[in-house]
């Protein structure tokens, strides 16, 4: 445990100096290089303002309208009987669609049955195992302006869907149902 | 399909709404969203700036080519479109890493250089390559090592071991991300039959 969180709060002091050391010993005018490669997260954190306008919006009215909750209401029955606990049903429906309320989501499930509850380990573990699919296809396409998305975003979902899978099926079998 | 999916998240919330009375909250959504947007943007300029002028370090001292090098054997399989030396390789490869290690900040970045580094490779055009849809599939399901933000939110509620669910989480990542590079795969050969 301290040695894990040692890792994490070591690993990025430890990567930056060593791109730095890495630049200083290949000389390479390591400042003017940060500015350059700098000045480009400008352009990005711009161009990708109008992507992620009108998605947060039209995601923010289908949740604030009632819509989502009624989605979910709906297949509820559908994913219990498959199995699937229903307390964690709103977390999987909500996990590729919005980070921040994913998120929040699982605070509020580790808080409410506990962090070592099955409901509380399954939570972590999908929040860690799966990722926003709208949010990376939304910014990651925006960014460079792909207009076709092709295949990416059924690919994704599904891909999301062999996560949530997995993720039930892991913390089953390494920590049993309960 | 984005298009229809934006267009129907919006519709139906609007429809919904009248016959939920919500209208109120709906129309309040509609600005909270779009405000949401420009603030999650302006955030992310800090991050973008510093990780982007760091990688860009990496990448004129030749330390991203030898990042891909290492790994070469393995992204050649899953990228069989791109050049092993093409820096779209050590960005694809860098963002992987940023995922393992629960690092979202400096994953997005890269991410955003490694898109534009394979748009490049596809001549520019604007509708997603075959490397693209690949790339987008195992991010979504990115492997990770320590994810950082689910063991602080446990330690916050006292968890008898806040760590235990690394492993799990590790072995539910690794099966998604190989049912990404599956699923990918049989999309684009369904694609190349058709033609």
């Amino acid at each position: 445990m301290e040695f894990l969180s040692l890792i994490s709060l070591g690993f990025i002091p430890v990567l930056i100096g060593f791109i730095l050391l890495y630049g200083t010993i290949k000389q390479v005018p390591t400042y003017e290089s940060f500015v350059e490669g700098g000045k480009e997260g400008i352009k990005i954190a711009f161009s990708i303002i109008p992507f992620l306008v009108g998605m947060l919006v039209a995601i923010t009215v289908f949740r604030a309208s009632g819509a989502l909750e009624a989605l979910m209401n709906w297949i509820r029955p559908a994913m219990e009987a498959i199995g699937v606990p229903a307390e964690i049903v709103p977390l999987i429906l909500i996990r590729p669609i919005s980070g921040t309320a994913a998120l929040g989501m699982t605070s509020d499930l580790i808080a409410v049955y506990g962090p070592d509850s099955f409901i509380g380990r399954l939570a972590s573990v999908l929040q860690g195992s799966t990722d926003t699919t709208f949010y990376v296809l939304t910014v990651y396409f925006g960014a460079v302006g792909i207009k076709k998305m092709g295949d990416a975003l059924k690919v994704g979902l599904l891909a999301d869907v062999v996560g949530i899978i997995a993720a039930i099926i892991v913390v089953v079998f390494v920590f049993g149902s309960n | 399909m984005v298009n229809y999916i934006w267009v129907f998240m919006t519709i139906v919330g609007f429809v919904f709404a009248m016959f939920n009375g919500t209208l109120e909250e709906v129309n309040k959504a509609i600005f909270d969203g779009a405000k949401e947007a420009v603030t999650l943007c302006i955030g992310l300029i800090s991050i973008l700036v510093f990780w982007l002028g760091m990688m860009r370090i990496a990448e004129e001292s030749g330390l991203l080519n030898k990042l891909s090098m290492l790994f070469r054997p393995i992204v050649n399989r899953i990228f069989p479109d791109v050049p092993s030396n093409h820096p779209a390789m050590g960005y694809i490869l860098s963002n992987m890493i940023a995922n393992m290690f629960g690092l979202g900040n400096a994953a997005t970045p890269l991410g955003i250089k490694a898109m534009e580094e394979l748009k490049q490779l596809n001549g520019g055009k604007n509708s997603a390559s075959r490397s693209m849809v690949t790339f987008l599939a195992i991010n979504t399901a990115s492997i990770t090592i320590i994810p950082t933000t689910v063991i602080a939110i446990r330690m916050n509620y006292n968890s008898a071991s806040p760590t235990e669910i690394v492993v799990p989480t590790l072995i539910a990542t690794i099966i998604s991300m190989l049912g990404a590079v599956m699923i990918d795969r049989y999309f684009y050969n369904r694609r190349r039959r058709k033609g």
